[in-house]
């Protein structure tokens, strides 16, 4: 490294907790008076409540005035990285959250319909949900999609509940009571399988980087109620024997259904169906351009299935008659709710209009630019010293994810994967993903290049990440003791979680730093 | 590569760059880096997708689409049921479209500081109105808040039955019922649903009593009920519960507490509810978020399949900062082995939730309260005064009421039909969900509705129900 990079500095406003903010009686909203009619009629609002149900004091809310809000909340937004930098945060493709999507999504047409309005009344949002139902259809080979689930989580526990209405349609549901996933599959599909009742087989990695063939032969049965299954995992690794995994689950009498979320280095390069799956499922707000929001949402999880598993779909799915579009609530076999409701329609939106923009052809080119950029950044990354891959077995190029560890540079400098993340923030690099739990491989991370970033953006992120492991070799402080450029510094450890330190509110806070338990804030007068 | 337009979203798509890369990691096409995938997986054609749109034709093409949907903004809208129109400040609006919340992911505490603290700032003030010290961040919906509460509420008894109000949201009852599992599963979890009182709409107290025993695990009832009824004997039915060894989860819409009394002061162990009605506008639906409290009990604490944000010092001396805590517990931590499962879910709207309770401060909450009585009791009084209309519970609620149509010779579809010629959504028929309130539709009022709305609609229906 001959010439020290750049880096970067937060704005610091240490910003006071909106709870420490205010003086009483300012207002930041007002309401005009009901009219003299209304009062006169009812002049007294509380007595309409049982006196048994009247609020008797009023909430420690802050009083505060418009401005004071809007500035307090847009000073927060500063104070947040997210993608103002760089991020390429491994699993969650992230993507260009384009603006005229925004626009769109934020209509009045979009944002002041009621989900329960006459269908006549919402053609136009009905027409864009279809609309993505059949460009989702041909990505999937898939008969329908719905859209209700509110993340990726959530479709995959679509998935397990519709898994139990088909075997309880065969009188076999007591019986069916596995479901099959793999460790590299995301785990809110063992999660959803098991808060649906099911057992949950997982199957661990052999020396190619995926679960053996014999090691599935050995989890089927006739309890065998389905499949979880992602391909490529997270690692990058694609599962060449997945069509032979379909038959066997089907043979035993099981579905398959396949999470999509890595989808980018897959996307029009193969179909689920075509693979053998019964059901899929597909993340609007990442892969689909839509945003993530902190792992937050709102967020969609597109869930397509075939014709046969059609009629357990929860209701209403979205139909076209040719000439008008229809709410269909009358089905008789479904599921009934997941959430409430038909979707998060301003994710579909955004989605519908990202697959728009791209076309066809900017789909295809998307897959190959993300694989061609991992790849790429791959041979970069192998070049830092202390940094592995995984799995060197597999030598065969990863698709849009590649799993890497640090576990050389933490034997030689004791530096690990969590200081090598907040150094990273130093230069306005969000910090990169390690693993899913269990860590199978030592200090991984996995950045996901993904297609929205240039070369020159890989180029800056591949140099950082050199820059620190030479700090780490020459200077080891200096990355365990970072962030150094933040809006504050790293936060004690276990105090999150310790019962006495913890405090998931303001009051809980006080209550906590009143007995003692925690020291003076930040603000108090004491300190 | 496909096709070498470059496009804007995509800084590599230009074909001398994508060159570039493949000579430096020595292969000649991108195509030898998808030789991981068999060659009977692949695809063999092309997409077939509808042609791709610039920006301009996106526009337009989307515009046209969406403006043959009708508003409840151009529309008199009286619906509710799970989704409520508001006023939502333009304030709100332009904080929580920030593209930096927005775009960003996990982060670190200390990169993300501002994103954490606000959504500390979420749970904090929600856990003032709430009156409870532990808030999670938000979950999907009012009814997936419901579903987690009742299976927390299992694994803190060991018992395996729930009761339920009948007097709910279908489609949260929907979701319930999903999460408790069907009866082949060994995890299984009853159902036994308590009626409401035919004159009051009140929980049946009798069959509360019967239905409660050494079995139940929870009782969960809404304040106000689905149909808009205030329960007065709130914490008579937590003391019934408590008797039982059994969890109170109290449903709650937080618009309402500024006049109507926090669960916790009735005996709420868990409260739930949605947090749309806190500054998030319709979305057809899409505004829906639940959000889920306790006390700050560890045996609460440790049953929550949500994500938790902490308040915690820092290294440095008088700084704070926030991290997830309990994070181990969930589905992140352990698969299947964590409480549920978590996810995307609808934290954006924390913020919006935030923005919104820090600008209605105590007296916002304690005026809108007011007004929407003062509203939806004159809008009552206003139908029930026209012949052959009737409301079904005319005393003691918030917000909605039940306006019945048995006295006429029209059901709620046809009075809705000629309303909807009028430019009036009328409320929400019921007379499927609860047949036993015949031709009745769910009206709701709230401060957005004036004088004029209430009368425009009296005088609609008087020319309806002709």
């Amino acid at each position: 490294m001959t010439e020290k990079l750049k880096e970067y500095h937060a704005p610091v406003w240490n910003e006071s907790s909106i709870m420490e903010l205010g003086y009483p009686g300012r207002r930041g909203l007002l309401f005009s008076e009901a009219e003299p009619n209304i009062r006169e009629r009812f002049p007294e609002p509380e007595a309409l409540i049982p006196a048994s149900m009247r609020r008797r004091s009023a909430p420690a809310l802050p009083e505060m005035t418009e401005p004071e809000v809007l500035y307090h909340y847009l000073r927060l937004s500063q104070q947040t990285l997210g993608m103002m930098g760089m991020s390429i945060f491994g699993t969650c493709t992230m993507k260009y959250n384009a603006q005229i999507n925004e626009a769109m999504a934020w209509r009045p047409e979009v944002t002041e319909l009621h989900p329960l309005q006459h269908e006549d009344t919402l053609q136009g949002a009905l027409e864009v949900v279809y609309g993505m139902d059949t460009i989702l259809r041909e990505l999937s080979g898939m008969d329908q999609f719905v859209f209700q689930a509110g993340g990726g989580a959530d479709a995959a526990y679509t998935s397990a509940v519709i898994t139990r209405a088909y075997h309880a349609a065969r009188g076999e549901l007591a019986q069916r009571d596995e479901i099959i996933t793999t460790i590299q599959t995301h785990p809110s599909s063992a999660a959803t399988a098991a808060a649906a009742g099911f057992k949950v087989i997982t199957l661990m990695l052999d020396e190619n980087g995926y679960p053996s063939l014999d090691a599935l032969k050995a989890a089927v049965s006739d309890r065998t109620a389905a499949l979880m299954v992602n391909n490529p995992d997270d690692m990058g690794v694609y599962n060449p024997e997945m069509k032979e995994w379909v038959r066997i689950v089907h043979e035993a009498g099981g579905l398959a259904f396949y999470d999509h979320a890595n989808f980018n280095g897959a996307m029009s390069k193969l179909r689920a169906r075509e693979i053998g799956f019964d059901a899929c499922m597909f993340m609007l707000h990442k892969t689909f351009g839509a945003p993530k929001s902190g792992v937050g949402g709102p967020a969609v999880g597109a869930y397509g299935c075939s014709e046969e598993l059609a009629r357990y779909l929860p209701a209403p799915v979205v139909t076209y008659d040719g000439d008008r579009y229809h709410l269909d609530y009358d089905r008789p076999h479904t599921i009934g709710k997941i959430r409430e409701f038909w979707g998060n329609l301003p994710v579909i939106v955004k989605a519908y209009a990202w697959s728009r923009s791209m076309g066809a052809e900017g789909i295809a080119q998307a897959s190959d630019i993300s694989v061609l950029a991992n790849n790429y950044m791959e041979k970069g990354l192998l070049a830092i010293r202390g940094v592995t891959r995984s799995h060197p077995n597999a030598s065969t190029p990863r698709l849009e994810m590649t799993r890497y560890s640090l576990q050389q540079l933490k034997e030689d400098t004791g530096v690990d994967v969590h200081d090598v993340q907040n150094r990273m923030t130093d230069f306005g690099i969000d910090a990169m993903w390690t693993s899913h739990e269990p860590w199978l491989v030592p200090e991984p991370f996995t950045p996901e290049a993904g297609e929205m970033y240039g070369k020159e953006a890989l180029d800056r992120w591949i140099a950082v990440l050199a820059q620190i492991s030479d700090e780490a070799y020459s200077d080891p402080g200096l990355v365990k003791t970072s962030p150094h450029n933040q809006a504050i510094h790293r936060l004690k450890a276990g105090m999150t979680d310790d019962p006495s330190s913890r405090a998931m509110t303001w009051r809980a806070f006080l209550k906590k730093r009143n007995n003692g338990a925690l020291g003076a804030g930040p603000h108090d007068p004491a300190s | 590569m496909s096709v070498p337009t470059p496009h804007p979203y995509m800084a590599n798509s230009v074909p001398a760059l994508q060159r570039e890369m493949l000579d430096s990691i020595g292969v000649d096409s991108v195509e030898e880096l998808f030789v991981q995938i068999p060659e009977d997986h692949r695809l063999q054609r092309p997409l077939n997708l509808p042609p791709r749109l610039s920006e301009n034709e996106l526009r337009r093409h989307l515009i046209r689409t969406l403006s043959k949907n009708t508003t409840a903004e151009t529309n008199l809208s009286f619906l509710g049921a799970g989704i409520w129109q508001h006023h939502v400040p333009a304030a709100v609006d332009e904080i929580v479209r920030r593209n930096e919340w927005l775009t960003s992911v996990f982060g670190e505490p200390s990169s993300d500081h501002g994103r954490n603290q606000a959504w500390f700032e979420f749970c904090s003030q929600l856990g003032e109105l709430l009156n409870m010290d532990l808030v999670g961040l938000p979950v999907r919906s009012w009814g997936t808040a419901a579903g987690h509460a009742l299976r927390m509420a299992a694994r803190l008894t060991g018992r395996n039955e729930v009761v339920i109000v009948r007097a709910i949201d279908p489609e949260r009852l929907s979701v319930i019922r999903n999460f408790c599992e069907p009866p082949e599963m060994a995890s299984h979890i009853g159902i036994r649903l308590v009626d409401f009182d035919a004159a009051t709409g009140q929980i049946d107290m009798e069959d509360l009593h019967q239905a409660v025993g050494p079995q139940t695990a929870a009782v969960y009832f809404e304040v106000p009920s689905y149909l808009g009824v205030i329960e007065s004997r709130g914490s008579e039915i937590a003391a019934i519960a408590h008797a039982a060894g059994a969890q109170t989860i109290v449903g709650v819409d937080p618009i309402s507490l500024g006049v109507l009394s926090a669960p916790a002061d009735y005996g709420a162990d868990i409260v739930v509810g949605t947090i749309q009605t806190l500054g998030v506008r319709m979305h057809a639906g899409g505004g829906a978020g639940g959000f889920i409290a306790s006390s700050d009990d560890p045996r609460y604490a440790a049953e929550y399949p949500a994500l938790l944000i902490s308040i915690s010092e820092t290294l440095v001396a008088g700084e704070h900062g926030f991290g997830l805590s309990l994070f181990h517990q969930s589905s992140y931590g352990l698969r299947d082995k964590g409480n549920d499962w978590t996810g995307h879910s609808v934290y954006m709207w924390a913020i919006a939730a935030t923005a919104y309770m820090a600008m209605m401060g105590p007296r916002g909450f304690e005026e809108i309260g007011a007004q929407i009585l003062q509203r939806a009791h004159y809008a009552s009084q206003l139908l029930s005064e026209i012949d052959g209309v009737d409301v079904h519970f005319p005393a003691g609620f918030f917000k909605e009421f039940v306006v019945s149509f048995n006295a006429t010779d029209k059901s709620v579809a046809e009075v809705n039909r000629t309303l909807l010629d009028d430019g009036i959504f009328g409320g929400k028929d019921l007379s499927t969900e609860f047949p036993e309130l015949g031709q009745s539709a769910l009206y709701s009022v709230t401060e957005i509705h004036t004088l004029a709305d209430i009368e425009r609609l009296s005088g609609a229906l008087r020319k309806a129900i002709a």
